[in-house]
């Protein structure tokens, strides 16, 4: 039995943040989940997806954020209690039937989780989706601990239930994968099927209708405020003369800083765990006992700009700083001793910090970026595609393991902005330049996003080469299933789509599939691409190590070794394909006969013939 | 209690997520208030692995710099770069064994001696205690080990209030059969060894 599933209302568990979401949602009696996988967010469906298998909670991974919202909103005015996971800039995905939803509304709990992720330890950007509670007008909590995430989550679906509104439940990577002590409910059924009772002028948003829904939303907003005002997690803690504000991870920062100062005594603290819309009647409450105000919010100085502005309503001349104290920024995400550092100049305590042993006379350390597995086919079509076109042509790429084939010796990608922004952006450059344009997508990625943007290449009849890299799952956040993927070793039934297919359906007349560890006949794919007349693509297909490992399906391919007697040291191997299973030592090329899974690769590059399977 | 706030840093594959969730687990049975903070997404890629474990009377997840009670380094490279979350008084327990990043064989770095590595690290900080898991972990038949050893290393250096029992207790309730014996092999090796330092 998955440990989500433990019956014990009381007994303590050690659960990751994501973990602890789940349970909440369980203990509120979650029926129906989607989403797309994302950092710091996949956990979350990581646990109902094996869930599903052993209940009737209703479950799937969808193919991007739009049609997860979508798809859940369909459940939740149906009636049941629903669940949406995503990463942040997902939400953008999502954005366009978020803002209309808000209008309408919903019948059962809808949550849906937007996970943050400060200093962009797997994002492209730290956007702080605070403002999507502001641009929508939906609710949102923050929680600010593991126990809080499962408790919050189980309070969000009421609160959507009561206002027929769905609930941002806003996290950050800290919170994420943060483990903690929690202490669980109870359980509640799952509902199996819900009703879904017409009702066209409501639930269709033609203008007369939005015109009433938008009405509506305002009054609805009136009534989260008033939620807000009375929320248990809104509170003031203390009260002393400093006032210091704040939500979310910051607010251990917060407590332990306060408490490691020793000035409990001297500070009142708001915590905004409803931080949308904010309860001002307790903030007008918390601006009258305090002296002045310090915010410790991390990204954007949302909270410091509201309570000024509620400060200046009120006619209420205090100081109010956040960005610019010490060093708090909107940059990146805090830490306990910062928040200390902020606190007591602020509010001007004497304080020494901890001093960091001395750093001077640490030799420079050789870096150790990430970097593609040993025999990850990703390497192998990177490679022929460099044999083949040089360092002339243009590479957008895209997002997935395979990013990494930024950094050198591979050194393949040149532009980047989201997901599908490889197809889309490859149309631009063909057209604004003379260079030859040659970008890659992932499999699960070109589900998500890519497709639009080859259907508009074929279209607008731009030329140029895209390169699906197929390696049949989702590798970088933890092999989920999409659209393209044979779900059978998973253990549940999905139907699967051809890509080739499908590629060709969007009217490519030019497709290639090659084994991209056969390097000859990918390099001839890849030259004839290039010289097709119009949008070209080839599918690159061969299963992820790791994914073919954790089914059961790794290859069965003896590792290889370098033979020293034939080998001239040219260092092909080494400095054009970067596999980790190399290493030298002295000068001798080595290859580690515990991470090579036998792909080879390199032994077809080797201009000795001396890389050779093992006995 | 006072608050002890343990830093692990180690390579992707090396199993110190493992080791501090295991950690925390220990801590909640003996009634120790525990947070974990781990970083997921690019572990198993071969990056730097950081995940930090905290206990008592604290609520922040993650250790600033120059705050660390222990530092666990499962690489010898990578504990020195992850001494700017240390101080002086800051016990550094650390794996010998060296793991070279790939870059080094592409001639983009140069891996610096061990031995050196050791005596720069015995300069700056009062307390160190190295050991060579690797070969401890081989020792035992289970080169997966190393996290299980630097775990004992950590319980026998005393620094933090969980005991032997307490946290082999833990091992056993989260390991499967086939390796259990080998793992427990392997604690004790750690343990013996940093008893000794």
């Amino acid at each position: 039995m998955h440990k989500l599933l433990t019956d014990s209302p009381g007994m303590e568990m050690l659960l990751l943040g994501n973990e602890a979401i789940a349970r909440g949602a369980l203990e509120a009696g979650l029926s129906f989940a989607t989403c797309y996988p994302g950092t710091p967010s996949s956990e979350i469906p990581e646990q109902f997806f094996r869930i599903s298998q052993e209940t009737d909670l209703c479950f799937e991974y969808s193919t991007n954020e739009k049609v997860a919202l979508e798809v859940g909103a369909g459940a939740a005015v149906s009636g049941l209690r629903t669940m949406v996971t995503m990463k942040h800039v997902g939400l953008n995905v999502a954005a366009d039937p978020l803002m209309t939803l808000a209008y309408s509304g919903v019948k059962a709990g809808m949550v849906i989780v937007t996970a943050d992720d400060p200093y962009l330890f797997s994002s492209q950007n730290e956007q702080d989706n605070r403002y999507y509670a502001r641009l929508s007008g939906l609710p949102m909590l923050e929680p600010t601990n593991t126990q809080e995430m499962k408790d919050i989550t189980k309070m969000a679906f009421e609160l959507s239930e009561e206002l027929e509104l769905p609930v941002l439940l806003r996290t950050t990577t800290r919170l994420n994968h943060v483990r903690g002590k929690v202490t669980l409910g109870e359980l509640q059924p799952i509902k199996t099927k819900g009703e879904f009772k017409k009702n066209p002028f409501h639930f269709v948003a033609i203008p007369a209708v939005s015109r009433k829904l938008h009405k509506l939303l305002l009054e609805k907003f009136d009534q989260a405020s008033e939620k807000s005002e009375n929320w248990p997690e809104n509170k003031i803690i203390g009260s002393g003369k400093w006032g210091i504000v704040t939500n979310g991870v910051s607010f251990n920062y917060v407590s332990d800083a306060v408490s490691d100062l020793g000035i409990q005594d001297q500070v009142s603290i708001l915590k905004a765990g409803f931080s949308w819309p904010l309860p001002k009647g307790l903030i007008k409450q918390f601006l009258e006992q305090v002296d002045k105000v310090l915010v410790v919010e991390e990204l954007e100085p949302i909270m410091e700009n509201d309570l000024r502005a509620i400060a200046q309503e009120l006619g209420i001349l205090k100081s109010i700083k956040g960005k610019g104290v010490g060093k708090l920024s909107r940059l990146f995400e805090y830490d306990p001793g910062m928040v200390r550092d902020a606190i007591a100049k602020y509010f001007e305590v004497p304080y020494e910090p901890p001093k960091t042993v001395d750093l001077s006379g640490i030799p420079e350390l050789p870096n150790r970026p990430p970097n593609l597995c040993p025999g990850c086919p990703h390497r192998a079509t990177y490679h022929a595609v460099k044999e083949v076109c040089g360092e002339d042509a243009i590479h957008p790429t895209d997002i997935g393991c395979y990013t990494l084939g930024v950094l050198p010796p591979i050194s393949m990608a040149d532009y980047l902005i989201c997901m599908g922004s490889s197809v889309s952006s490859s149309c631009g450059f063909a057209e604004a330049t003379d260079k030859k344009v040659v970008s890659f997508i992932g499999d699960s990625t070109f589900f998500h996003s890519g497709i639009t943007g080859l259907v508009n290449a074929v279209h607008n009849n731009h030329k140029f080469t895209l390169v699906i890299l197929d390696n049949g799952t989702t590798a970088m956040t933890g092999h989920q299933p999409h659209p393209g993927v044979d779900t059978t070793p998973m253990g549940v039934q999905r139907t699967q789509i051809d890509l080739e297919e499908l590629v060709r359906g969007c009217g490519v007349k030019d497709v290639h599939v090659v084994k991209p560890f056969k390097v000859k006949k990918t390099k001839e794919a890849v030259k004839a691409a290039m010289e097709y007349d119009g949008i070209s693509v080839i599918i690159s297909r061969e299963i992820c190590p790791l994914f073919a490992k954790a089914i059961g399906k790794a290859r069965k391919a003896k590792p290889f070794h370098v033979n020293p007697d034939k080998c001239k040291n040219h260092r092909d191997c080494i400095n054009k394909i970067a596999c980790p299973a190399m290493y030298l030592e002295g000068e001798q090329v080595m290859i580690n006969q515990n991470l090579c899974i036998g792909c080879a690769v390199c032994a077809q590059i080797c201009p000795e013939n001396a890389i050779l399977p093992s006995k | 209690m006072d608050t002890k706030r343990v830093v692990f840093v180690g390579v992707g594959g090396q199993g110190n997520l493992l080791a501090s969730r295991l950690l925390g687990e220990a801590a909640l049975s003996e009634g120790i208030p525990a947070v974990v903070s781990e970083i997921h997404g690019m572990a198993q890629r071969g990056g730097i692995v950081e995940s930090a474990v905290l206990l008592g009377n604290v609520s922040s997840p993650i250790v600033s710099d120059g705050e660390a009670d222990v530092l666990v380094g499962f690489e010898p490279v990578e504990t020195l770069r992850a001494l700017k979350k240390c101080n002086q008084e800051t016990l550094v327990i650390t794996n010998t064994h060296p793991l070279p990043p790939f870059t080094v064989s592409v001639g983009q770095g140069t891996y610096p001696p061990v031995d050196e590595t050791l005596d720069l690290l015995q300069t700056k900080i009062k307390r160190v205690i190295a050991l060579d898991g690797d070969a401890m972990a081989a020792q035992v038949g289970n080169p997966l080990s190393l996290n299980m050893v630097m775990l004992g290393a950590l319980i026998g250096s005393g620094a933090i209030p969980i005991d032997a029992d307490a946290m082999k207790k833990t091992i056993q309730q989260s390991t499967k059969k086939a390796f259990l014996e080998s793992n427990l092999k392997a604690f004790d090796l750690g343990y013996e060894s940093a008893k000794a330092q």
